[in-house]
């Protein structure tokens, strides 16, 4: 039983963030692998007590015309917990819509991180891949910190990092479908050949998937409607920011090899 | 003259500043960013930019999303 779990000591106690390997992003360190996204949540209290629960030190947020009869703010819950805002370009379905958006949102919030989406359709929300890399250029060209949700296509990522891409972010599944990670083996290769951060966005249903995203080499997990439409979304945050340093601890430690006979693990009888 | 803010049709006075034009749908000091048909505006410059009629005004701030 002493061996179970066993390795996990180098890093410190497995249930906080791990002091020595942070996330570098944009040129900045971050404690947490996982970044929570604030779509979804029934309410701005319940948002607010998933993101604590979660650890999270970046989330997202999106651009919309403002409504002056909404009750309190996003921005307001965010800045109370030390959380850095970081804005996306949902609902953006062309280059061109997309730099718009990503300049309102820097001149709003004071920021030049973006989150870039720019979607083909309103029925799969997939990434348009075209689109997607001109406004990457554009934005990169202008000085933005580019972070571009994308399929996940290895070619693309390539050419969304020579654009200038702090990171590429690619799917696991369709946005809020929760069916994890449809595609592992595209994920690794992504990891293998990319020199920025690989930030698995969308998809992830359950800790699991979480989990399996960082033992598959990616530097962080983006999610958020796993955790606001859960039962109990404060819950399952705790289980994210778990199931994330989990992935990461094993990818670090590094799996044993598949075989497809046993080998005992306990010494022969002798005699 | 008539100029739409978020979509919606206002009567406001003639040359109007597009800092009061904000300021009818919000009070807020920050976190809110206005386009003039489609163009960013710097909020350093609402002040001294005089809207004409027609003009399409957007005011966005930060929801919940992604």
């Amino acid at each position: 039983m002493s061996d179970v779990g066993g390795g996990a000591g180098r890093a410190g106690d497995p249930a906080d963030p791990i002091p020595d390997d942070p996330l570098v992003l944009g040129g900045q360190k971050f404690g947490s692998r996982l970044i929570m996204g604030t779509g979804g949540a029934p309410s701005l209290d319940v948002l607010g007590r998933a993101l604590m629960a979660s650890g999270t030190e970046i989330t997202t947020v999106a651009m919309r015309r403002i409504d002056p009869s909404s009750p309190g703010s996003v921005l307001d819950v965010i800045a109370q917990r030390g959380i850095t805002v970081l804005p996306n370009t949902a609902g953006c379905f062309t280059a061109a819509e997309a730099v718009r958006t990503a300049r309102l949102a820097a001149e709003a919030l004071g920021t030049n991180w973006v989150k870039l989406e720019v979607i083909a359709d309103e029925v799969t929300l997939l990434p348009d891949p075209i689109e997607l890399l001109d406004a990457a250029e554009r934005l990169a060209a202008e000085g933005f910190t580019v972070l571009p949700y994308c399929n996940d296509d290895p070619v693309l990522a390539r050419r969304l990092e020579q654009a200038g891409c702090a990171a590429v972010m690619p799917l696991g599944a369709p946005i809020g479908s929760g069916l994890g990670i449809r595609n592992p083996h595209n994920i690794e290769l992504m990891v293998q050949a990319a020199s920025v951060p690989v930030i698995l966005d969308a998809g992830i249903g359950t800790a699991s998937d979480a989990a399996l995203a960082m033992e598959l080499g990616c530097s962080a997990v983006l999610l958020a409607t796993a955790v606001t439409r859960a039962r109990d979304p404060e819950l399952m945050a705790a289980a994210m920011k778990s199931a994330v340093i989990a992935g990461r601890l094993a990818y670090r430690a590094g799996r044993i090899p598949r075989r497809f006979c046993a080998v005992a693990s306990s010494p022969p009888v002798s005699g | 003259m008539e100029i739409l803010i978020n979509g919606a049709a206002h009567q406001v006075a003639d040359d109007m500043s597009l800092d009061r034009a904000v300021a009818l749908i919000s009070d807020a000091a920050s976190g809110v960013a206005a386009a003039v048909n489609g163009e960013l505006v710097r909020r350093v410059s609402w002040r001294s930019t005089r809207l004409a009629a027609g003009d399409e005004i957007e005011v966005l701030t930060a929801v919940q999303g992604g």
